[in-house]
């Protein structure tokens, strides 16, 4: 079957299996390695990606699903302002230890902050607790997000091109 | 430098790892790779009484032991545990064989057409089971280690109690949920073995190949790769899955990946040792505690792995943070039919300090004392002898750290006010005390690691850090640099450190212990001060130090008499709950935590630990359930096993006292460990201070609670 989307702003098209998980089609067809299986069954967020906007788990998405989607991974987002701002804030706030979650807490983080720029903590709390990870507690990751909300309120304010 | 060592700074690894671009295993493709998958038991206990196979297509082999070039043992402690079951399988997911080639659904429909011929045998599946096994399957009894450890005169300080107390405490399985699953891949190539993956420790990886070939220790090499997580999961099981990769890349001649799916890694890697102990305590007429007897008893699994050595942790560490004068320490890991348990974060330690800290709590309650008194009056002051003779050498700051504790969280007052309110739900506070013996037990640092450390100077003027330590998120790749870059005096952007590749970097030791600043950092420390006054040569200069053991320690690992650790790092938690009493669901309100860990290499590494070991402790007190039916977990999957999320717990609020060890570097004790240690305790006593109930055993389910208070398990007189 021939499948067609945009990936990170780029129009891709080409055959395969349908139902093929798109996770599995994103890291073997394309290389994008920055989205990670974690547990393969939707549950860990380390694939987290966003699809029209939203965020999805990319091991439990069939390839055959987003027939037309624009999709974005890390590897698109971390070319724009926001990462950059949202990288900083990780940085700074002691977000990041082994790192494996990461990719898929900055996507659930911009999911976040498209939608609402400046969320109170339980909203942020809320907005990444489909996103599992075992070093931090989360609480830098939490703040984080809350130094970034800070830093770059305007980037988030502007209409999304989604 | 004008920045203190302890101001944080961005970590190094935070901006590849935020983008998606650090390389996991399972991220670096290899020319020609083939897929594995693993054949596994799926009985408890049976002898293999044949494997058929169907015909494999071209490309396309299975690797079994009789596929071990040098011996299908994996080097341990023991050497007892198999790559690929012999004779026998003795647990539900033992391996049997593997099964490789390029088409990773065509192995799985492979796998599925191999059928094996059991005879089964009756299994041991829990400690007790083990204990009474009339026809044991471990040796003689069962039993894979046993000690006792002896101080003063146990039996006298009983015979002459006022009182007597005994209680018996349980603690469950846990599983580590690294986010990244376990990984190698495995190159033959121009007659060497290398091994790529996700790992603790590179040598002990090395170590065992070199034992699975029967080579040379030239023809193999380990590279660690960006690790996702590993709390001691990653430090010996990662030598099993190497022995497979490489032996299917030796018979192939292909590079070949073994990366397990998260269903797999839960199933068959290494877990907390479930333990049962049993606490009696002597008091005299004073209300003082002149005795302790302590029998812990450690399901270890199938085989020995490093339980020995958890045991002995967990025995030295089974007083707790309090001067008994006298006592009787013994300890068995018991063998089962069941998962071997492994490494875990703690490392024994946690298991006994749940024990004892509910002990001393239940003790204080049946005396009319309150509890953090009752515990304060017991506590270890420097130059006290501990369990295991030794001497507290350093400094206990634990009046100071409960001084403390008390102004965050209001433990006093609240341990009176909160009972008194009157809502629907029911609230407590609880706390613990809590401290962690630092890096390897006794002299092993000296008689069984001797770690060297290398410094290289290059001719641009940068420094690389030469070291098997692993980065596994814990922050080595920013403290260690730290630490050399200060003692130079040069930017820390002029200190490399990659990951270790043993062909390039001497065996300073695994990454376990919470050993790696601590001994790591000091032998660094002492390397780039000698190195500092070579910093004027032009050209390359290479400064190697060698492990020295601080002259106070003394050690006897045959009694494990002595002086257990180098020093401790200490804790004080407290957490404050309401119980729901309709469904006994838990929610956490407060959490607070106080520690001496010397002085922090990066305050917010260390924060970033011990938010974590918290996080991590609550799980393993509250959430984490892992049971087995008929020796297979029945939580296979991160839907069914469950680990805390963001919307579980509340900030934390955590302080550091000052404090400085003078054989560590900058005066650094460890941490990694400590900050998962007073978790359990602290969390359980609260919920036993809501419900006026006694609780003694972890995971602490709303279901458990709800048949201890139906039951009518002992309640505590009025407090």
């Amino acid at each position: 079957m021939t499948i067609r989307f945009t990936l990170n702003g780029k129009e891709v098209s080409f055959d395969t299996d349908p139902l093929r998980r798109l996770l599995d089609v994103l890291r073997e067809d394309f290389g994008l390695f920055g989205v990670k299986e974690g547990c393969g069954e939707g549950e860990c967020g380390a694939c987290a990606l966003l699809i029209d906007g939203e965020l999805a788990n990319s091991c439990i998405v069939p390839v055959g699903t987003v027939q037309n989607a624009v999709i974005m991974t890390i590897e698109g987002f971390r070319e724009t302002e926001r990462y950059r701002v949202l990288e900083k804030s990780l940085a700074d706030a002691g977000s990041v230890q082994c790192g494996f979650c990461t990719p898929g807490f900055v996507m659930a983080a911009e999911a976040l902050l498209r939608n609402n720029p400046t969320p109170d903590e339980e909203a942020i709390r809320e907005a990444i607790s489909g996103n599992l990870c075992r070093c931090t507690g989360y609480h830098m990751i939490v703040e984080g997000i809350v130094q970034a909300c800070r830093i770059g309120a305007k980037l988030w304010a502007k209409p999304t091109d989604r | 430098m004008a920045d203190l060592i302890q101001t944080p700074i961005n970590r190094f690894d935070s901006s590849e790892k935020s983008g998606g671009l650090a390389r996991y295993i399972a991220d670096i493709p290899f020319k020609d790779m083939l897929f594995a998958k693993t054949l596994r038991s799926t009985r408890s206990r049976a002898r293999i009484r044949a494997v058929h196979l169907p015909d494999l297509p071209q490309g396309y082999a299975t690797i079994d032991r009789t596929d071990a070039p040098g011996s299908n043992r994996v080097h341990m402690i023991e050497d007892d545990w198999p790559f690929f079951a012999e004779e026998t399988v003795n647990y539900v997911g033992e391996p049997i064989l593997l099964l490789v080639g390029s088409d990773r659904a065509e192995i799985l429909r492979l796998l599925s057409e191999i059928s094996v011929e059991y005879e089964d045998l009756e299994p041991v599946l829990t400690i007790e089971e083990s204990l009474a096994a009339e026809e044991p399957f471990y040796g003689e009894r069962n039993i894979i280690a046993e000690y006792a450890i002896e101080k003063g005169d146990p039996d006298r300080a009983f015979e002459q109690a006022a009182r007597v107390f005994e209680d018996e405490y349980c603690t469950g399985l846990q599983e580590h949920v690294y986010l990244e699953p376990q990984g190698v891949v495995a190159v033959f190539e121009k007659g060497r073995v290398t091994v790529y993956g996700s790992m603790q420790c590179p040598f002990y990886m090395k170590n065992a190949l070199e034992q699975a070939f029967g080579w040379e220790p030239d023809r193999i090499r380990v590279v660690q790769t960006t690790t996702g997580g590993g709390f001691g999961g990653k430090e010996e099981y990662t030598s099993v899955l190497a022995g497979h990769a490489a032996f299917a890349a030796y018979k192939t001649g292909r590079p070949v990946q073994l990366i397990l799916d998260r269903a797999e890694d839960i199933s068959v890697t290494t877990k907390r040792h479930p333990s049962i102990s049993r606490y009696r305590a002597a008091v005299d007429d004073r209300g003082n505690i002149t005795a302790l007897q302590v029998h812990i008893m450690l399901d270890g699994g199938a085989y020995a792995g490093l339980s020995s050595v958890v045991l002995q942790r967990s025995m030295l560490m089974a007083a707790g943070v309090y001067n008994i004068p006298n006592a009787r320490i013994t300890g068995q890991v018991l063998a089962t039919n069941n998962i071997p348990s492994g490494a875990f974060r703690g490392f024994g330690a946690p298991q006994s300090l749940f024990a004892v800290e509910m002990h001393l709590h239940s003790l204080a309650e049946q005396l009319g004392e309150d509890p953090l008194d009752f515990k304060m009056k017991h506590a270890l002051q420097r130059g006290d002898q501990t369990v295991s003779c030794g001497r507290m050498h350093h400094e206990v700051k634990l009046p100071e750290m409960v001084h403390i504790l008390e102004e965050m969280s209001g433990y006093r007052e609240k341990r009176r006010s909160l009972r008194e309110q009157s809502s629907r739900v029911l609230k407590g506070i609880g706390l613990s005390l809590f401290f962690h013996g630092c890096a390897f037990t006794g002299s092993g640092e000296q008689d069984k690691i001797q770690a060297v450390v290398k410094l290289r100077k290059g001719k641009d003027g940068k420094v690389e850090i030469l070291v098997s330590n692993a980065e596994i998120g814990q922050g080595p790749h920013t403290t260690l640099r730290k630490i050399v870059s200060h003692t130079l005096g040069i930017p820390v952007g002029d200190v490399l450190y990659g990951n270790p590749d043993t062909d390039r970097v001497p065996d300073s030791g695994p990454t376990v212990a919470s050993r790696t600043v601590m001994i790591v950092g000091a032998m660094l420390e002492r390397a780039a001060t000698d190195l500092r006054d070579r910093m004027h040569e032009k050209g390359e200069v290479e400064v190697t130090r060698q492990y020295e053991q601080p002259d106070y320690i003394c050690w006897d690992q045959d009694t494990l008499q002595g002086d257990a650790y180098p020093t401790y790092s200490w804790g004080a938690n407290a957490v404050q709950v309401e119980v729901d009493p309709v469904t006994f669901e838990i929610r956490i309100t407060g959490l607070w935590g106080v520690y001496d860990v010397g002085t922090p290499i990066d305050e917010q590494v260390v924060l970033g630990q011990i938010e974590g070991g918290m996080a991590q402790g609550l799980g393993y007190a509250t959430l984490e359930v892992m049971v087995k039916k008929n020796g297979k977990p029945m939580q296979a999957n991160l839907t069914d096993y469950i680990i805390p999320t963001a919307g579980d717990f509340p900030r934390m609020e955590a302080k550091l006292v000052k404090s400085s060890y003078e054989y560590g570097p900058f005066g650094a004790k460890c941490v990694g460990e400590l900050p998962f240690l007073g978790a359990a305790p602290a969390l359980v006593s609260a919920v036993e201070h809501a419900l006026r109930q006694s609780v003694t055993r972890i995971p602490v389910t709303p279901e458990y609670l709800m048949e201890a208070v139906e039951h009518d398990h002992p309640i505590h007189p009025e407090r």
